[in-house]
């Protein structure tokens, strides 16, 4: 009991944070009118945002200890607990959630018009099993989010999606589901190695012998290497993003995937610490594989949607090469370009979920020219496209450069070859960009374009504020995590070396061979 | 009192923004930065400096100004500039009937407003973020006509500037943080002496990313930008040239050889013996094609990656007369290569000529202009009282002071090739007869110079005689940033 706080806090605001959405799903499923189901749904969500506000004002920000903590017994018999509570790591992706989830509504005003009712609860379950997974401290209560989110993100795919629905809804499930059953074997046998019990604090602490370590490091490889994805199972992930609805995209640009990198800081680090050390460098190059090949793939994209997935793979290859180069400059930087990656990559696909909702198009030769035909929705469009492609002072370039500075700390190969990712990422968005913009108008769609209008605007504002204020204040998001990503970097390092020092004791043993 | 002055400079800088809609707007802004510029002088001609910190982003990361005598040398040359630059525009843009108008002034607002920056950056991520700036917002200039030429050309313009900045130099900085700790400059730098001793290979390295991270100092192999950037319309090209975008390049240099990285530790390290080479290369190699190029300002354009490659060498030299030359030159070559850009541009509105073969005779039609011209090329050459003739003789002092016989025979050969490539052109100007092929005949009754493109060429043109006759300031200024 000594590593948590207890919520001090005289009502469970992480539990109503949490499930304030499905309230609103419960009240919606009794209401027939859609105008009314929209308001409701919209209403919702910005309150579950005002709820989680609390949680930063009165945060800790010098302990690594978990807060607001909130703990029941719920099945006895297998030790298994209610039990919610945030740290560093964690905090930043409540608000990312709750914040996505109103532009998610947002987006979604004008664009789904069947089966309204069934859109916005899916949406509303699939907000409060994402909060739950982040606030979980429980594994088996984790699991239980982890595999919740996964229905409702199947239909709003398979029912609200575009016109390869239906295969695109299968394969991401498939995907998913065949990862989750490694880890859910993982966690039984964790269950077992740990002392019978599924509280993540206490499994964290354990020393596992080294061969199981190594078992059950791949085991949960396998569930978060899927949702972030990683090289070379992130096929499910184009076909999603292009089918999925807009707030479908919205959602698993900016949450889903974020759920493996996370799975990866909860999990993985602390856990195995010397599996993964011995990972180090299959991961490293995995990552560097996902930026360079991501990059490349996007660049031959005919698809609006589908360029945007691909630059996902690319953008979260830096995320997990951040996370493995085990160093506090890179795992910040991994958390931070996480939240960078939900912002900027929601984002542009409420751009595209904007203009397709004009056009029905997403082929990129059917466009050109929007600087001349819808300005303002240029203006909105050029601050992303220059944040997706790291412009200095804005939010992308922070975690990149905290990435990249924690990269040569690691490997100075590994930093080399990664800085080429930068270069095809300013070269894919500025080609889209310039396809998209300039030009001359498609005088096919030329008659369906019209300006945003105010709805519009106040969704993709506070992106743009966001994407401004990381840029220019980082450090108000990473005083956040300072102290937990150093008691993570001090877990997976007190066993051993650290990153640089395996990567030197594999060059000794190398040199020895010789 | 001297942290609002440097902030009363942002506030301007911002204003211009969203005020620039009328040429008006262009020249008061440009003649008040100028004021504020200059009323900087005293403070920093006393080696003070002027700071102003906006924010602090992250430990050693701030977006933090500061204004010392570099900074100024540089800023007031853009600022001064800038003025006649605008009147030359008018005349241009309005002779030329340009559209988008309004686009064309905003953006060259904007674009002066980067290069400030760059000049009064007080580190890296700064300085990086104005570069960067720079190379985004010159690409509707560079492309304004809008054509497939056009437009091919500000591709290439952009996709080099901005591949080689992404390339090299966020590597560059992002080792350097992890070195140095800190990316905020310093005089004699920033790396301390444990890491000095450590990476001495590594920090060749990052020397040479600088060095072709800021691929608008044009040094070869990464010189193919700028004449595909004379696509441009004139006004933009003589800005590109002797204002904003190659400066910006020179300037960047110089502040990593002198702040971040200092003389000492780039000796010791011997790697600026690669950049001397590659810099007098330079100098020979675009000297000998500019020779082989018709067109004015492809000419014009290898005259300029050469002159660049001056203050390259200047800086990579490490002697104290070579950077007081090398410094100086940006100032020297800058008066002298707008005003022949103004001259390109005004043969090409009043007699629509391009080409240097077409040009015999003009001197008579057009004699301010070619007057003008020749007072350019003569401070190209090096000639005495002239302004180029001060940075030459400083740099081929430096060239002797660090003991490099080949160095000043470079410099010398590339003054006998600047003297080919320009005193043919006043030449067929001045004394030879227009060829009559009866086409032109009738047309070229009506060469009229434009008052509007005369008056700032002209002014320019005795800009660098005042400056080869007194370049005390420019002088001393040069001294107070090497001290």
């Amino acid at each position: 009991m000594e590593d948590i706080i207890l919520n001090k806090l005289n009502y469970p605001i992480l539990t109503i944070t949490t499930f304030l959405p499905m309230v609103g799903a419960l009240i919606i499923l009794f209401l027939r009118n859609d105008r009314l189901i929209r308001w409701v749904a919209l209403a919702t969500t910005i309150a579950a945002f005002i709820v989680s506000l609390p949680i930063y004002q009165h945060f800790d920000k010098t302990t690594f200890k978990m807060q607001f903590v909130e703990m029941h017994q719920w099945i006895p018999a297998f030790n298994i607990n209610y039990s919610f509570g945030v740290d560093g790591i964690s905090i930043l992706f409540i608000i990312l959630s709750t914040l996505l989830s109103i532009l998610s509504v947002l987006v979604s005003w004008k664009s789904i018009q069947k089966k309204v009712k069934g859109f916005f609860i899916a949406l509303l379950i699939t907000e409060a099993s994402m909060i739950g997974i982040f606030v979980s401290m429980d594994l088996f209560l984790f699991y239980l989010f982890w595999e919740t989110m996964l229905i409702p993100m199947f239909l709003m795919i398979g029912i609200w999606g575009g016109q390869n629905r239906v295969y695109a809804a299968i394969k991401f499930v498939l995907f998913t589901l065949a990862g989750s059953v490694f880890m859910l074997v993982g966690m039984i046998v964790l269950y077992y190695a740990g002392g019978k019990t599924f509280d993540i604090l206490a499994l964290s602490k354990v020393n596992y012998p080294v061969t199981l370590q190594i078992w059950l490091f791949i085991a949960f490889l396998a569930a978060f290497a899927v949702k972030v994805p990683m090289f070379p199972v992130h096929t499910w992930l184009p076909d999603a993003h292009t089918e999925a609805p807009t707030a479908g995209s919205v959602i698993l640009a900016g949450i889903l995937l974020k759920m493996g990198g996370y799975g990866f800081l909860r999990f993985s680090l602390p856990m195995f610490p010397e599996a993964s050390k011995m990972f180090l460098i299959p991961m490293i190059a995995l990552s560097i594989t996902a930026i360079i090949y991501g990059a490349y793939v996007t660049l031959m994209q005919k698809d609006l949607k589908r360029l945007i997935a691909y630059s996902s793979v690319s953008h979260m290859g830096f995320v997990t090469l951040g996370i493995f180069t085990l160093n506090a400059t890179g795992l910040e930087g991994g958390i931070l370009q996480m939240i960078n990656h939900g912002v900027v990559t929601g984002a542009l696909f409420m751009c595209i979920g904007i203009i397709y909702e004009r056009t029905h198009t997403r082929v990129i030769a059917d466009y050109g020219g929007l600087a001349r035909a819808v300005p303002l929705f240029v203006i909105f469009f050029s601050i992303f496209t220059l944040a997706a492609s790291g412009f200095p002072g804005m939010n992308s370039f922070m975690g990149e450069f905290l990435i990249l500075s924690g990269a040569f700390k690691a490997t100075l190969t590994g930093g080399a070859i990664s800085i080429w990712g930068v270069v095809l990422g300013v070269i894919y968005m500025f080609w889209l960009y310039y396809r998209v913009v300039c030009k001359d108008v498609n005088p096919v769609i030329e008659h369906h374009l019209y300006d945003i209008d105010a709805r519009e605007i106040v969704a993709l504002i506070p992106l743009v504020i966001l994407i401004f204020f990381i840029g220019v204040q980082p450090e108000a998001l990473l005083s956040y995590m300072h102290v937990s990503v150093q008691h993570l970097v001090e877990r997976v390092n007190g066993v051993g070396g650290g990153g640089m020092e395996v990567l030197n004791t594999v060059k000794a043993v190398g040199e020895a061979l010789k | 009192m001297l942290v609002s002055v440097a902030g009363a400079v942002l506030i301007l800088l911002s204003g211009e923004k969203r005020r620039n809609l009328r040429e008006f707007w262009s020249v008061a802004a440009g003649a008040i930065m100028f004021l504020i510029v200059a009323s900087m002088l005293p403070a920093v001609l006393d080696s003070k400096t002027i700071e102003y910190t906006l924010l602090h982003i992250m430990p050693g990361i701030e977006l933090k100004f500061k204004a010392d005598a570099l900074s100024v040398l540089f800023a007031l040359g853009a600022s001064f500039l800038w003025i006649f630059t605008t009147f030359y525009s008018i005349g241009y843009m309005r002779a030329h009937k340009e559209h988008a108008q309004t686009r064309y002034y905003a953006y060259f607002a904007l674009a002066l407003t980067n290069t400030i920056g760059v000049a009064f950056s007080s580190n890296l991520f700064t300085m990086f973020l104005f570069y960067e700036g720079l190379s985004i917002i010159t690409y509707p200039l560079v492309g304004h006509k809008q054509d497939a030429t056009a437009l091919a050309g500000a591709r290439k313009y952009v996709i080099y500037l901005l591949g080689a900045a992404k390339v090299f130099l966020v590597a560059a900085i992002v080792l350097t943080y992890n070195l140095a700790g800190t990316l905020e400059f310093a005089k004699g730098g920033i790396f301390p002496a444990a890491v000095q001793a450590a990476h001495p290979i590594l920090l060749s390295v990052i020397f040479l990313l600088y060095l072709y991270g800021f691929a608008k100092c044009a040094i070869m192999p990464l010189h193919g930008w700028l004449p595909a950037a004379m696509v441009a319309p004139t006004p933009v090209s003589a800005l590109l040239h002797a204002v904003a975008v190659v400066k910006t390049g020179v300037f960047t240099v110089l502040r990593v050889v002198l702040f971040v990285f200092g003389t000492d530790l780039l000796k010791n390290l011997g790697v600026n013996q690669i950049a001397v080479f590659m810099a007098t290369f330079t100098i020979v190699m675009a000297s000998v094609i500019a020779l082989s190029r018709d067109n004015l300002k492809a000419r014009l354009a290898f005259s300029t990656i050469s002159q660049l490659s001056y203050i390259i060498l200047g800086a990579v030299l490490l002697t104290p007369s070579s950077l007081v030359g090398g410094i100086s030159h940006i100032t020297m070559h800058a008066f002298a290569k707008i005003t022949l850009f103004f001259c390109a541009g005004s043969i090409y509105i009043s007699a629509h000529k391009t080409e240097i073969s077409q040009l015999s005779g003009i001197g008579r039609k057009m004699p301010w202009t070619m007057t003008a011209f020749a007072i350019g090329s003569l401070n190209m050459i090096g000639v005495p009282s002239v302004g180029g003739f001060i940075s030459k003789w400083n740099l081929a002092v430096g060239s002797l002071e660090a003991g490099s016989l080949i160095v000043l025979l470079a410099l010398l050969a590339s003054t006998v090739l600047n003297t080919a490539y320009f005193m043919p052109i006043v030449y067929k100007a001045f004394f030879e007869k227009e060829h009559d092929d009866g086409h032109h005949n009738g047309h070229h009754e009506d060469i009229k110079e434009n008052p509007f493109m005369v008056v700032p060429l002209c002014l320019t043109a005795l800009g660098t005689v005042i400056l080869g006759i007194y370049p005390d300031l420019v002088i001393n200024l040069a001294r107070e940033v090497i001290r």
